[in-house]
């Protein structure tokens, strides 16, 4: 294989360590880079941001495959799998379905359609509980047992024809949202406002959360997936080049990649320092670029837009075939599962049967998690379906429950949370404030509107007092009160 | 089906295993202290901290908390406060101290992490107001029948006065053994202690003060384990180092030699084992830097200027009284602050 070429080589493993930019980009005014003296140091210094945590990375299943289950009985899928405006249902009670067939519509331009993910017959257009708990409007889907994995009901497209508007017109009709977690429709960042220009395809391959393997096992396996996605998106969004960012524990994932990257050098990769949230958007472009997004802005202030590896992966895949996004790859692990691994889980298969096929029956008292340990939300109760956002399920057993609740203890001041959180506030403060109810202040004078809610305060606290908690509490108290 | 909110995983770190493992660094500092004074010490150190956890139960009852002794920061009083005392201090006036400390240093605000001034301060600030006498009254180290008999003025029946112990003194006569701290001896005298009695305990000091190079073995260990902010410390002894090497360069032999300043008195211990108190120190980086730096400087100034030989228990709490202040206005440098 032979090896591309970086402009630094310095590490024990030999690999990329963050090259300068190339010279021909049109960086945005006001933007910096590791130019001058910064750039004679970065030969020694892996791409990183300040602070953070290292939580024990419990990724297991890396040497397996990606997996298939078999389809459940029922699909359950809520009209609002993403973000922005729910989808309008294009089939009645009673009507057959097919693999990949069009159910449901977008509402608008912050929407996304849904495709149905199995053969069978709708059953019922009636509330269900959806990702977050809460019961809203759902498609439940009896899926036929002679349903085929196979995908029948798609129209190839030629995507090399398409123009700008017609790419974004055409990731909006498969359905594409962030895969991350967020569900943001896909079109919708790639479209970025005509008085706004971006130079930069940020393509996020980090994958921080403990447990989670889905992207990884992604890059692995379809490399060339990858890159017409990554293509797709920067035609998409008028991008001239792509920077994929790797955590430097999935070494082998970029010697799979770096075959595929084009010899002109508009996609460079990236090993990023291993630590946690080195995923979150923000952290990454401080890791590869050296820039702050400034607070309350967007990357696109920066001239950058930011995709998820799998969802370009999916893209890529998808988008030439004409295919709706109806399945994902999930990684189920924990100490409850069964059969750990990573999956591909169509939409709507409810936690319940997934744990039939997977769960350990002998862990009673569990905890379901939706997503990741550190961001992830416990699921209270087992009839919440995969959605687009899903990216893992963890089943977490007794033992596991322990440390957090066996007891608490007032603040010793002891400057752990301040000495980790990447957004530099000052999480003991914020507590404090928190207990006190004085809201108020907390958003004033202790930016709690800067916390993105990665939990690495509550994580270290060896108080154990819940800080990011108390911090949603009080975001959700003040946004209610004063609708943004 | 268990609910929590994220994060659903935890650093297993817990505040008694942070407060136990600063105990296991302090107990080197108590054996190298009871083999320099023997029973005396020893006796000195059991009962102040057994006093500290009896006010510490007290005030659980009191007030209907739950038992607090197991998050080891009653040791942590008790011990520290022991080895801030001389070692012939009586054992009921270090009962005490124990008391004072943890009832009006930390109950009385609510208990660990509530607190404004280091507790072991607060009672050995008590002390010093309440027993001149007996808080300046030093004992030689290493004298010949430590392990079998007390220093006389330990066994003081409560609220009596200590014995005088000179003719204790005179008949262990150690070479050299004139009672007065280094410090002291620079002051009055302009007496240079040398340098090896400093390091090897031979000097006349508190009970755990006397030798500087353990402090720092110590010190090091829970910088190693991350039990401690190394910052503090870096800060108050580079402040302290800096202005003593002003002064006598600029100041001349009016002001005592540098080492002499590192090396005595309390400032290793209090830098290292007092001053990082987490309860009563400042959280954002710029603030410890400047709390550090503060209790350097006021150090120095008491020493130079004051009345007192001795100055880093005032200047720790000078440095406690305003690390709120300093949280409040030096913050933390918010990630993509816009200038």
């Amino acid at each position: 294989m032979d090896r591309p070429v970086y402009s630094e080589a310095g590490s024990a493993k030999g690999f990329s360590l963050l090259p300068a930019p190339p010279a021909h980009l049109p960086l945005v005014e006001g933007s910096k880079s590791s130019h001058g003296l910064a750039s004679l140091f970065s030969f020694w210094r892996r791409g990183s941001f300040k602070r953070g945590v290292h939580p024990a990375p419990h990724k297991g299943t890396l040497d397996q495959p990606i997996k298939r289950m078999p389809f459940p009985r029922k699909l359950i899928l809520p009209l609002a799998q993403h973000i922005g405006k729910p989808s309008l249902p294009l089939v009645a009670v009673g009507e057959e379905v097919v693999r990949g067939q069009l159910i449901a519509s977008c509402d608008g331009t912050l929407s996304a359609p849904i495709h149905a993910p199995a053969d069978g017959v709708i059953e019922a257009i009636t509330p269900r509980p959806n990702t977050r708990g809460a019961w809203t409007d759902a498609i439940v889907l009896r899926v036929y047992e002679a349903s085929t994995q196979e995908v029948r009901c798609n129209v190839t497209q030629d995507i090399d024809a398409m123009d700008q508007a017609q790419l974004i017109a055409a990731i909006q009709k498969i359905g594409m949202v962030g895969l991350g977690g967020a569900a943001f429709p896909s079109h919708a960042k790639l479209n970025v406002p005509t008085d706004k220009q971006v130079h930069t395809l940020i393509v996020n391959g980090c994958e921080c959360e403990p447990y989670l393997t889905c992207d990884y096992k992604l890059m692995r396996e379809w490399p060339k997936e990858l890159m017409a996605g990554i293509r797709i998106a920067m035609r998409a969004s008028g991008t001239t080049r792509a920077m994929i960012g790797v955590e430097d524990n999935k070494l082998d994932a970029i010697e799979l990649i770096r075959p595929h990257l084009p010899s002109d050098g508009s996609i460079t990769l990236h090993a990023v320092a291993t630590k946690y949230p080195q995923g979150a958007e923000k952290m990454l472009i401080k890791s590869l670029l050296g820039l702050d997004v400034p607070n309350g802005g967007l990357p696109s202030q920066l001239g950058l837009v930011v995709h998820n590896v799998g969802t370009l992966a999916l893209l890529g895949r998808l988008l030439p075939l004409g295919q709706g996004l109806i399945e994902r790859v999930v990684t189920l692990a924990g100490p409850g599962i069964k059969k750990p691994g990573d999956y591909w889980i169509p939409f709507g298969t409810t936690l319940r049967s997934i744990l039939e096929w997977a769960g350990d029956p002998e862990c009673k008292e569990r905890e379901v998690i939706l997503g990741g340990p550190m961001m992830g939300q416990a699921a209270s109760t087992l009839d919440i379906p995969v959605s687009k956002g899903t990216s893992g399920i963890l089943v977490f057993d007794k033992r596991m429950l322990e440390p957090i609740t066996k007891q608490s203890w007032a603040c010793i001041h002891c400057s752990e949370c301040v000495n980790v959180c990447p957004m530099g506030l000052n999480p003991s403060q914020l507590g404090m404030l928190s207990a006190k109810l004085e809201f108020d202040e907390m958003a004033e004078h202790y930016h709690l509107g800067d916390c993105f809610e990665c939990g690495c305060c509550s994580f270290v606290c060896p108080s154990h007092i819940p800080l990011v908690q108390q911090f949603r509490a009080a975001k959700a108290f003040l946004r209610e009160r004063k609708p943004l | 089906m268990q609910l929590r909110a994220s994060p659903h995983l935890h650093s297993g770190r817990d505040v008694p295993t942070i407060m136990r493992h600063v105990v296991y660094a302090l107990l080197p500092i108590c054996g190298f202290s009871v083999w320099q004074y023997g029973l005396s010490s020893l006796a000195l150190i059991v009962t102040v901290t057994l006093s500290c956890l009896f006010a510490e139960r007290v005030s659980n009852k009191l007030s209907g908390t739950v038992n607090t002794l197991s998050d080891w920061s009653a040791t942590i009083t008790g011990v520290l406060l022991a080895l801030t005392l001389p070692p012939a201090f009586p054992l009921w006036m270090g009962a005490v101290a124990g008391l004072t400390a943890v009832w009006l240093g930390k109950s009385l605000f609510g208990g660990l992490g509530h607190n404004p001034f280091n507790p072991a301060l607060v009672g050995r600030a008590f002390v010093q107001a309440a027993f001149p006498t007996a808080i300046t009254t030093w004992a030689p180290a290493f004298t010949a029948h430590r392990f079998t008999e007390f220093i006389p003025s330990s066994l003081t029946l409560p609220l009596m006065q200590p014995n005088d112990i000179s003719s204790w003194v005179a008949s262990n006569m150690v070479d050299g053994f004139t009672g007065a701290t280094p410090l002291a001896r620079w002051k009055f005298e302009h007496f240079v202690y040398p340098v090896q009695d400093m390091i090897t305990g031979a000097a006349s000091a508190s009970t755990g003060e006397t030798s500087a190079l353990l402090l720092v073995v110590c010190g090091l260990y829970l910088i190693a384990r991350k039990f401690m902010d190394w910052r503090i410390p870096v800060a108050v002894v580079g402040s302290a180092l800096l202005l003593a090497l002003a002064f006598r360069l600029f100041g001349g032999d009016e002001y005592p030699p540098a080492h002499l300043v590192l090396l005595s008195g309390g400032l290793m211990l209090g830098a290292l084992f007092m001053a990082t108190d987490m309860a009563t120190s400042p959280v954002s980086p710029r603030a410890i830097w400047a709390y550090g730096a503060i209790i350097g400087t006021v150090t120095i100034m008491i020493r130079y200027f004051g009345g007192l030989t001795e100055g880093v228990m005032y200047a720790i709490l000078f440095g406690n009284a305003l690390a709120p202040l300093l949280d409040k206005y030096l913050q933390p440098k918010v990630f993509g602050a816009r200038k």
